[in-house]
């Protein structure tokens, strides 16, 4: 046998990977705390008034990156939950658990803020149009893997189980998006259009692209740390996490 | 293999045949949910036309999710399940012969009764033949992923909320599909990409369901 591979599933272990993931938590939070402040500073600040829409577009610096992470974060969590399956580890049943508050976090603020965006710019609070509802739907989706989650006593069924409903989920979501879209195009007509927005600025571009960073990177932080808890909580039994406990008291 | 699948549907139809009140109630809880709505919303003729295809569809998508805790439940208790889960005949059928004969007690009685809903809402002549057509083609895909939530739930607490939870968002593309078709069909337009729609995704279900709740009945039975 070669012995210089390199082994892929040494992080796999919750015991190499608690130290880990708790070095890296204050590097994301420092970063993501830069990055949302500089994101919202271009956003408030420098990034020029819209013709049409005058100040209310500015909420797009949170919306439309938070729209992006809520749909990441569930491929991201699919992929975790397909992992679990495949190598049947620990640690990418406990990152899918850790990762969905993360992810309906995002979906209800994208849709909250879309809500605030569409009262001054649309006339109303909600449309059903076919981004808002399949945002709704993925909303949905989180809910029903948390709540199944919550259901099931024993973590090693959970994980399993949310695993199955994650991948499930996965394969239905784009069906879901044509679905809707195609719904939407058939019973409204011609209707509010996201999509049809003027060409952006530059800056604005910027100023999301950074928010979006932030985002990223809180995700991370808000992640590793839920999945550290996890972790504690269900090796507690274990001897590494005995070290652990004794130090924070 | 044939002769045990025949066995398993032949099982399964003598259990529904004995416990008659099951199957009826299912159609009772369809037939009640689609009246409460003229109900709710008043009597005048064109707004019940306008919303009969959306209203029937979600009544029959309510109604079949209503029989899922009972797929495995009564042979979870007993052991039966165990004993499928162990047998030679590979589970993916089985469950596919059982999802089958769940449709023929719970689905096909709804395909029937609809028309006569239909009916009552005065919904367009032309419109009845697809309506009964993609409740044939839709309610099959939903009782398949039905199952996968009924295999995930089964034996938890709260299993009955819990699967509206789970399966309900999934079931959304069939009720698009199914209403649209029904309502382009009462407007005179034409169908055929609904109904090829409607039967990609009853294939598709067909296809990996059976999988998906195989490997779930094996994590719920450990």
């Amino acid at each position: 046998m070669v012995s210089s591979r390199i082994n892929w599933f040494k992080y796999a272990s919750p015991y190499s990977f608690y130290p880990l993931a708790g070095k890296l938590v204050p590097w994301f939070s420092a970063a993501a705390t830069i990055c949302i402040v500089f994101g919202l500073y271009i956003g408030f600040f420098v990034a020029p008034t819209d013709a049409q829409q005058g100040e209310a577009y500015r909420i797009i610096f949170i919306h439309v990156p938070a729209a992006w992470m809520s749909m990441f974060l569930y491929l991201i969590m699919a992929f975790w939950a397909a992992m679990g399956l495949i190598f049947n580890t620990r640690l990418s049943g406990m990152m899918a658990s850790a990762l969905a508050p993360t992810g309906a976090l995002f979906t209800f603020i994208a849709l909250w803020t879309g809500a605030l965006w569409g009262k001054p710019t649309w006339g109303t609070w909600w449309v059903w149009d076919a981004r808002l509802t399949s945002e709704l739907i993925l909303l949905f989706l989180y809910f029903g893997f948390m709540a199944l989650q919550a259901a099931i006593d024993d973590p090693r069924r959970a994980d399993r189980a949310g695993a199955v409903l994650a991948l499930v989920g996965a394969v239905n979501i784009p069906i879901i998006y044509f679905s809707v879209q195609w719904w939407n195009t058939l019973h409204q007509g011609a209707s509010v259009s996201v999509t049809g927005a003027p060409t952006m600025a530059a800056t604005m571009l910027a100023g999301m692209m950074v928010m979006a960073f932030g985002f990223w990177f809180y995700s991370f932080a808000a992640v590793l740390i839920r999945v550290r808890c996890i972790m504690l909580e269900r090796e507690r039994r274990n001897d590494w996490t005995a070290q652990y406990a004794e130090r924070t008291q | 293999m044939a002769r045990a699948l025949l066995a398993i549907l032949r099982r399964d139809l003598l259990l529904a045949l004995r416990r008659r009140s099951d199957v009826l109630t299912v159609l009772l809880f369809f037939v009640i949910v689609a009246s409460l709505f003229p109900l709710g919303v008043g009597p005048e003729a064109e707004l019940l036309r306008t919303i009969a295809p959306g209203v029937i569809w979600v009544s029959a998508l309510l109604a079949s999710m209503l029989g899922l805790g009972r797929m495995f439940a009564a042979d979870h208790t007993d052991g039966t399940l165990e004993q499928m889960l162990l047998g030679a005949t590979p589970l993916a059928l089985v469950i596919a012969a059982r999802v089958f004969a769940h449709w023929l007690v719970t689905g096909l009685p709804l395909v029937l009764v609809a028309p006569l809903i239909a009916l009552q809402f005065d919904l367009a002549q032309q419109a009845y033949g697809v309506l009964t057509i993609t409740l044939l083609l839709g309610t099959p895909a939903l009782s398949l992923i039905g199952a996968i939530g009924a295999a995930l739930t089964l034996g938890l607490r709260g299993g009955g909320a819990l699967v509206a939870l789970l399966v309900l968002p999934l079931y959304i593309p069939v009720l698009i599909i199914g209403a649209g078709a029904v309502d382009s069909a009462a407007g005179g337009l034409d169908v055929t990409p609904h109904l090829l729609l409607q039967g990609a995704f009853l294939l598709l279900a067909a296809a990996f369901a059976p999988w998906a709740v195989a490997v779930g009945l094996r994590i719920s039975m450990e």
